[in-house]
């Protein structure tokens, strides 16, 4: 066994959490949000530009010496909480995160290249797989001839935003820059609409080659990407529950606080027993990803990962359902944000791998095998 | 003298060499160990430490250790120590700290609590033992429950009614009764395992002279919060391994034994498995949150999590294990010292467990502390607080 992970937050990550909630208190009202899912342009590309561009957030996952801030996943994390507690519309975990490890994962120069780009801020990427897809699973809707991409994927997130596309094929992972010929870019009516979904479709599309095989690359995004999840759906259930106690407290009937009555407080507590646990799990898939890496401790970060996955998808989902109801009428109206929560949780419950898929793997890496 | 490590270390060796353990009799080297003060090092000299940061006490115990000398067996007199020496230290005159702490951290006298009623469980402060006052001597009547120990006890922490006509909090008084005295009757409570863990104490015009009570008369509520305090401070702390609890019994007989598997069992065994990990994990954030200085809320939810993750696991290896599941290792009244969830087996597991979400605080009471305390919501509306206690429903 490995030595035990760190489950605290440093002062720099505590410092770095209220730089970002400064931010988004500014930038990211929930008013704000809901007008946003309901234009054309369902990103906020102005507070991309802060959060990435001013505050350098989108290399921390990535080496100085490759163009990054040389941070790690703890501190990727604690901005995934926060974005999570604003359910940002921006493009942190499928450009950051999960298109940034892939291109971590590759040794060419066109790799390095965009990956200084993506840590920068100024290029999205995007890894085009469906938003479900989890890590182990083989990735074969486009086809590569002589360079030429051809093929479809849907679902997949934050599409909309990317200026380049990482595309795994069987015959390795390749970049093509949205804006080229033969790419096409098609928004998909999405559940939670703070995360958009689109189908990318190439036909016959330049690529240019990052990779010769694409699933050690994928397979690393995808499970950094399900990991940090935890801290995002962390930060959705902190937001909602913190949210519910100050409604609850305020909101008077029959005399009195409705908070005041065991039948509501008693949910209360025990949200907040299950929020407390998904903190515990997030923390140690963040540090595990960020001390375990590829080599001895890869096993070890699976079932980290894998553990964060299942406990906090179905938490954030009932601090959701939890708040709408404690909520009551107010809770089911469009204007008030519980909903965009809601959405972005039950999204989030499916996407990279529902509990269920990472119980299973969890099942075999534990050696408690099904019948 | 200031006292640092290095030092303590030294006296510690000092008085090894002076007492070795291997020729010293037991009683005499607990005593001897206690008069020096190396017992807890943390109480004041010449009741049994030498007031320094009770962090010290791990460079004696370690050199103790080292050195093969017996200790003082403090499970055996778990509430002696943690719960009525703190209390007799912070509200004991002088003579009562000299009579009662060597004896007590020695363990030649064991004690018990007198608390818990059948009237007054949740609502501890609703109790109705009463004890009244004639010159220097209380005579107290009343029934106790839930005493673990009291058939090995000399002593017991007692709260007794004083003051009917007061509020319930406010008519308390905090005694020590000696469990020797005649009046004291002592029946074992058997529980739904078939054990008898605990004790009913029936207490029948028991005299306690005024020189047994701790802390001033109607005092005794506020007394008791260091006693239970104290309660809590005892548990945490510990790092435990994956698979440490419960889920680890279950998890080996899933390796071992193939055939008793069922998709349904495996579903649930998985989940229960994730939520020990994760309620493991949040132990060991507490653990570190408090050796930074730093202790969060957390510690108040843990009972809460175990309780149930105890209940659920051991109902699933009842099941798990079938035709065996309907067998059970031994109905006869036993009277155990301490709880042995690993020694006894599935159906033993299950029905002890059930006693967690109990003991120690109701979930349901814990599930209010944390709506309260941590999260701030109102609490309910009392009809109980400033009402004499005599006119109280009950």
């Amino acid at each position: 066994m490995s030595t035990q992970p760190d489950l605290l937050y440093s002062e720099e990550e505590e410092a770095l959490r209220s730089a970002v909630r400064d931010l988004l208190a500014d930038h990211c009202d929930a008013t704000a949000v809901l007008a946003r899912a309901e234009t054309d342009e369902p990103h906020d590309r102005a507070l991309w530009r802060n959060l990435a561009e001013s505050m350098g957030l989108a290399g921390l996952l990535v080496p100085e010496e490759r163009g990054g801030q040389g941070a790690s996943h703890r501190e990727a994390a604690v901005v995934l909480e926060e974005l999570g507690r604003a359910v940002a519309p921006v493009p942190y975990l499928t450009s950051a995160v999960i298109a940034t490890e892939a291109l971590l994962a590759c040794d060419t120069s066109e790799a390095g290249t965009l990956l200084a780009a993506l840590a920068s801020g100024r290029t999205v990427g995007a890894l085009t797989v469906p938003l479900s897809a989890t890590a182990g699973q083989d990735f074969r809707d486009v086809r590569a001839a002589d360079g030429a991409l051809t093929g479809r994927v849907t679902g997949v997130a934050d599409a909309a935003a990317a200026d380049v596309f990482l595309v795994p094929t069987a015959d390795g992972l390749f970049a093509v820059d949205a804006s080229a010929g033969g790419v096409a870019v098609e928004p998909q009516i999405s559940f939670d609409r703070t995360r958009p979904l689109a189908a990318v479709t190439f036909d016959g599309a330049a690529g240019r080659l990052l990779a010769g095989t694409a699933a050690p690359a994928v397979r690393r995004a995808l499970r950094a990407g399900a990991g940090l999840l935890a801290s995002e759906q962390l930060g959705l259930a902190d937001w909602l529950l913190t949210e519910t106690v100050r409604y609850t407290r305020e909101r008077t009937q029959f005399n009195r606080p409705v908070g005041s009555f065991q039948a509501l407080k008693h949910r209360l507590a025990q949200l907040w027993l299950e929020v407390v646990n998904t903190r515990a799990a997030a923390r140690n898939a963040a540090d595990a990803l960020a001390t375990g890496g590829e080599s001895a401790g890869g096993e070890e970060t699976d079932i980290a990962v894998a553990v964060a996955q299942a406990y906090a998808a179905p938490v954030a989902v009932r601090a959701a359902e939890e708040a709408l109801q404690l909520h009551g009428g107010i809770g089911m109206t469009w204007e008030h944000p519980i909903h965009l929560y809601l959405k972005r949780a039950k999204a989030d419950s499916i996407a990279l791998g529902t509990a269920g898929r990472h119980r299973e793997e969890l099942a075999e890496l534990v050696d408690l095998r099904a019948p | 003298m200031s006292v640092d490590a290095a030092r303590l270390r030294t006296l510690t060796q000092e008085f090894l060499a002076a007492h070795p353990p291997a020729t010293t009799p037991r009683a005499d080297f607990l005593d001897a160990r206690f008069d020096a003060g190396l017992a807890w090092v943390h109480y004041p000299e010449g009741l049994g430490g030498l007031g320094v940061p009770r962090s010290l006490q791990a460079v004696v115990d370690a050199e103790l250790e080292a050195a093969g000398a017996p200790d003082n067996d403090p499970r055996r007199n778990g509430i002696g120590l943690g719960m009525a020496a703190p209390t007799i230290l912070r509200y004991g005159t002088d003579e009562q700290k000299q009579r009662f702490l060597k004896p007590l951290w020695t363990g030649a006298e064991v004690w018990c609590q007198l608390f818990s009623e059948p009237g007054a469980g949740s609502d501890l402060a609703a109790l109705g033992t009463r004890a009244v006052r004639e010159d220097d001597t209380w005579t107290v009547n009343g029934q106790k429950v839930w005493t673990s120990g009291a058939h090995n006890a000399r002593f017991a922490i007692l709260i007794a009614r004083t003051d009917p006509d007061v509020p319930k909090h406010k008519g308390i008084t905090y005694f020590v009764c000696d469990m020797t005295g005649p009046g004291v009757d002592v029946r074992p409570l058997r529980q739904i395992t078939g054990e008898a863990e605990f004790n009913e104490v029936f207490l029948t015009d028991v005299r306690i002279p005024d020189a047994h009570r701790l802390g001033e008369v109607g005092d005794g509520w506020k007394v008791a919060q260091t006693t239970l305090n104290n309660e809590r401070v005892a548990i945490g702390g510990m790092r435990i391994p994956r698979e440490g609890g419960l889920v680890g019994i279950v998890a080996k007989t899933w390796r071992e034994r193939p055939e008793l598997r069922t998709h349904d069992l495996h579903q649930r065994l998985v989940k229960l498995w994730v939520d020990a990990e994760v309620a493991r994990l949040t132990g060991e954030r507490l653990r570190q949150q408090l050796v930074a200085g730093h202790p969060g809320p957390e510690g108040a939810g843990m009972k809460l999590g175990f309780a149930r993750l105890n209940q659920e696991i051991s109902g699933l290896e009842v099941e798990l294990l079938g035709e065996e599941g309907l067998l059970y290792d031994d109905w006869t009244l036993r009277r155990p010292e301490l709880v042995d969830f690993a020694g006894r087996e599935a159906g033993y597991r299950y029905l002890r467990a059930k006693g967690n979400s109990i003991e120690g605080g109701t979930s349901e009471i814990l599930l209010n502390i944390v709506a309260e305390r941590v999260l701030g919501l109102p609490s309910e509306p009392r009809t109980d607080k400033d009402v004499a206690w005599k006119d109280l429903s009950r």
